[in-house]
């Protein structure tokens, strides 16, 4: 695609892309989103419109968790290719601060715009704020890869800094904690249909993966073996702003989803780049299906939002896994 | 003396040292060498307290460094790491005047000045002493360093390859420094070096560490053999006579 | 011990000494401002921002009071914004001091001590007492006893993380702060659902309070904070010359008789009773701390905590009293000095790390 010279041959991993592991994850997450399509406050079997509630909420919303979950553990991943820095995803970088950003932006410049104008803003805005962020990491000489993530989580902190400041001048502050507050609840027929663009990011990562991982390496090493370092990272970047932008807007953000599962599954099944992206698809998938079955049926007939359990359980993982990391020194 | 008894550290899944059982005498300059990952900078790192052991004792001066309260010990032996970042911007007479610290806790007398004084002069950094660190050069700036630690005046110095990075010239000037440091100033030197050839010229010792503990202890003349070299670092080393004593040639 | 034998270093002429060593040195000494020019520049900028705090002070309690400068009633009425200048004056010192302390004892110079969960608590104890009580919450965490407490529970809650992270065979910095930013980010997930379900009326209540503003803060509360602040930063005064080591590294104050671990931790509990003075006081100031620091460090130009303390405080105090002046009585935009503040500081922040740099 952006490369001079071919892919380099992958022998090894040919034909344990799918597995009866695979399957049988396939087989666990499939039952989880059929548990989804049945679970609500709304009796589609009783109910004389049964059926249509079913295409109209039930369907829309398990769709949209695939994509989502499925996109943003893959961004996660992609960032963490790119920076070789494990602690690194759209929430701790300040990515989703900027997606939020831009979408205010456009809310209040164009109040009625459409729902494609709005993602169109967010994805800009995650764009450049997904470049300032790789810039700073180009610009300084780190000593540890702590540093980042702390860095990254201050970007953000700055950047909603702006956005409550906007929000309280134009009184959308609570708007704006709605807005990011990531819940499937309002994913409904004929609104969730932009999501569909994740799932090409999704496909687009699986072909290119590789060439992330040689640019993480650096633009020098990248350039010696024959790799654009630059277009790959304008790549990267694209992807990840467009993921994160679509599922802000659509859904809103679900902090911690791309940190967790691509730790998760390499800390299963080692750094075998290739046959871990499937998984971290899946893994994505059942993570965010989870937390929104809890989120549906924790405090019946109402809802929690999904950002809030994964926000709490995706706290609780990252700690674990930093506390893994320093007993290993 | 410096005093190893039964030292075993897990430093990680690969690297573990011990157990060590070491005597470094008092006075003159004793190299640590050996293969990458043998475990030198760990040992002298666990010397001057800066890393914890799991088992074991280590005295410097009778003193034993994991009991001693760190300040006292600050007398007795300096330490200096390889690598000395700052978020702040110094002078080098202000980096010197930090060697003082465990004298006068801060507050300068005119003593520790005429102390600071003397250790800037004696790394040749006296037209340099109000320059800051960073508009120097790397072979300066690792006299500054060098000088910081001089300045904290113990009778035991320890320095992690202070010879990285520099090259030929500043090389030969640091371990000329530092052998004058051992011969008029009475310090026990204590040294991590890469290049056998600077230990063989100009340490009185040399402690050959291999695979976390050590494999040879002595002087140039009975380390600086073909069978000892060979085997320490696991390569075919030949010992020639130059023109300055021995050289050892492994390529 | 050893050390007392005086004169060690016998400057032999040898023939490797190239400067003279007795010779007619000027002025040899290692004093923080080694030149007559930098004395000059610190003190000028230190004159500088005394005048300007004063009359940012002064204008204050002047402007817009009726009465004649001087008179009886012009004193009574300047008394009664007198406390909003000793609320400014204790929020300087307290961000100023513990960001500046802050940043050494972590080595790291972009980071603020607010992140590390002070506001995220405070926001979610003001969101949840709002959620429970209706609008009337509010007041229930006003008071004298609601302000010791969540002061207390703040540093608490800093001196918990602390204990746990750092002490132990694996203590490390870095990844306490980490954990503190993670954990402010999971509280903080919480209060806004909470917030989500309060009725926008209930919400407008709250939102006053979770932005700081000197007028949140209550005159009842000096006789603790004034207290509490003084008190940690004459603490931190005295470790100056300690911070001055801290600055260089761990390896480096070990190598010079430091305890490293204590020493952290005590600079940190002394920095969490700022912070959380200032957060209760008035709320949270995320990068009000960052902004001054990073003045200060430019301004006075030198490692030695001594000379960047004042600076660093008189910074604040101009930078916050200047700023509600100018608001007030020239954009007439009272409440939004804070949320100003945080967006320059937060652009200073964007400056910073993308310059060249080490981190």
């Amino acid at each position: 695609m952006t490369t001079t010279s071919p892919p380099p041959p992958r022998t090894r991993n040919k034909g344990r892309l799918f597995d009866w592991k695979l399957l049988i994850g396939v087989a666990v997450v499939g039952v989880l989103l059929v548990f989804s399509l049945f679970t609500g406050v709304y009796d589609i079997f009783g109910a004389d419109d049964g059926g249509e509630m079913f295409a109209i909420t039930r369907i829309p919303r398990t769709i949209a968790l695939v994509l989502a979950g499925a996109a943003m553990a893959m961004s996660g991943l992609v960032m963490q290719l790119l920076t070789q820095n494990r602690f690194v995803e759209p929430t701790t970088t300040g990515t989703t601060e900027w997606a939020g950003l831009g979408l205010l932006t456009v809310m209040i410049l164009l109040p009625g715009a459409s729902i494609t104008t709005r993602m169109v803003g967010a994805v800009l805005a995650a764009f450049i704020g997904t470049m300032v962020f790789f810039l700073f990491l180009r610009q300084v000489t780190l000593r540890s890869s702590l540093i980042v993530p702390i860095v990254g989580i201050m970007l953000g902190a700055v950047v909603s800094a702006v956005s409550t400041f906007i929000a309280l001048q134009t009184d959308m502050l609570q708007n704006l904690g709605v807005w990011f507050a990531g819940s499937f609840t309002s994913v409904l027929r004929g609104q969730y249909e932009m999501l569909w663009i994740v799932a090409f990011v999704a496909v687009a990562v699986f072909f290119v993966a590789d060439r992330f991982t040689v640019a993480g390496l650096g633009e020098e090493i990248s350039t010696n073996v024959g790799l654009n370092y630059n277009r790959v990272i304008l790549l990267g970047t694209g992807l990840i702003a467009v993921a994160t932008g679509v599922v802000t807007v659509v859904v809103g953000n679900l902090p911690f989803l791309g940190l967790i599962v691509p730790n998760v599954v390499s800390m299963f099944r080692g750094d075998d780049l290739r046959g871990n992206l499937p998984w971290v698809c899946l893994l994505g998938i059942g993570i965010v299906t989870v937390c929104d079955l809890i989120g549906r049926t924790i405090i019946m007939p109402f809802e929690v939002p999904v950002s809030l359990i994964l926000g709490v359980v995706g706290a609780v993982v990252f700690i674990f896994l930093l506390l893994r990391q320093r007993r290993r020194g | 003396m410096i005093t190893l008894t039964g030292v075993r550290k897990e430093y990680s899944s690969e690297v573990a040292i011990g157990p060590v059982d070491l005597r470094i005498p008092k006075g003159g300059v004793t190299a640590l060498v050996g293969p990458n990952g043998a475990g030198k900078s760990t040992l002298l790192t666990m010397i001057g307290r800066l890393l914890g052991l799991d088992e074991g004792c280590i005295e410097i001066a009778g003193y034993d460094v994991t009991k001693t309260a760190s300040k006292d010990l600050a007398k007795v032996v300096s330490v200096l790491r390889q690598e000395n970042h700052f978020v702040t911007r110094l002078t080098v007479r202000q980096l010197v005047a930090f060697g003082r610290f465990p004298h006068s806790k801060g507050r300068l007398t005119v003593h520790d000045e005429e102390v600071i004084s003397r250790a800037i002069n004696f790394l040749d950094l006296t037209d340099l002493e109000h320059r800051y660190l960073d508009q120097l050069s790397g072979g300066q700036r690792q006299r500054a360093y060098v000088a910081m630690v001089l300045s904290q005046d113990t009778e035991y110095v320890l320095l992690d390859e202070p010879l990285n990075n520099l090259d030929m010239r500043h090389s030969v000037q640091m371990m000329k420094h530092l052998r004058r440091a051992a011969e008029e100033l009475e310090r026990t030197i204590v040294i991590v070096l890469h290049d056998i050839n600077f230990a063989g010229h100009y340490a009185d010792r040399i402690c050959a560490v291999k695979d976390g503990s050590v494999a040879e202890f002595g002087t140039p003349e009975q380390i600086m053999t073909d069978e000892v070299l060979t085997r320490v670092f696991e390569t075919p080393v030949s010992v020639v006579e130059g023109p300055n004593g021995p050289l050892a040639v492994y390529y | 011990m050893a050390e007392t034998t005086v004169p060690r270093v016998r400057p032999r002429t040898t023939p490797r000494v190239t400067a003279p060593p007795t010779g007619p040195s000027p002025e040899r000494s290692s004093r923080t401002l080694p030149t007559g020019r930098a004395r000059r520049r610190y003190w000028i900028i230190v004159a500088v921002l005394a005048v300007l705090a004063v009359g940012f002070a002064f204008g204050q309690l002047a402007w817009d009071n009726p009465m004649p400068v001087g008179s009886d009633g012009f004193w009574r009425i300047a008394e009664l914004r007198a406390t909003n200048l000793v609320i400014m004056a204790v929020v300087a010192v307290c961000q100023a001091v513990a960001t500046v302390s802050f940043q050494t004892v972590t080595n790291n110079r972009i980071i603020t001590p607010s992140i590390m969960g002070f506001e995220a608590l405070y926001v979610t104890i003001q969101t949840t007492a709002v959620y429970l009580l209706g609008a009337a919450g509010v007041m229930a965490v006003q008071g004298v006893p609601q302000f010791l407490l969540q002061v207390t529970l703040m540093v608490g809650f800093a001196m918990l993380l602390y204990g746990w992270l750092l002490s132990g065979r694996y203590g490390n910095l870095q990844i306490m702060l980490l954990i503190g930013i993670i954990i402010g980010g999971g509280l903080a997930s919480v209060s806004t659902f909470m917030q989500r379900l309060l009725t926008p009326s209930e919400f407008d209540v709250l939102a006053a309070r979770l932005f700081g503003n000197i007028a949140n803060a209550d005159a009842s509360y000096l006789p603790i904070a004034v207290p509490l602040c003084l008190v940690a930063t004459a603490l931190l005064w005295m470790r100056s010359r300690r911070l001055n080591i801290v600055a260089l590294g761990r390896d480096a104050s070990v190598g010079l008789g430091l305890n490293h671990r204590r020493e952290t931790m005590r600079v940190l509990l002394l920095v969490s009773i700022l912070m959380a003075v200032s957060t209760a006081l008035i709320g949270p100031m995320t990068f009000l701390g960052f902004l001054v620091a990073t003045l200060a460090y430019q301004f006075a130009d030198t490692h030695d905590h001594r000379y960047v303390f004042p600076v660093a405080v008189l910074t604040c105090f101009v930078v916050l009293s200047g700023a509600y002046f100018v608001m007030r009585n020239i954009f007439y935009a009272n409440g939004v000095v804070s949320i100003i503040i945080e967006l320059v500081g937060g652009l200073v922040f964007l400056f910073v790390i993308l310059r060249k740099g080490r981190l």
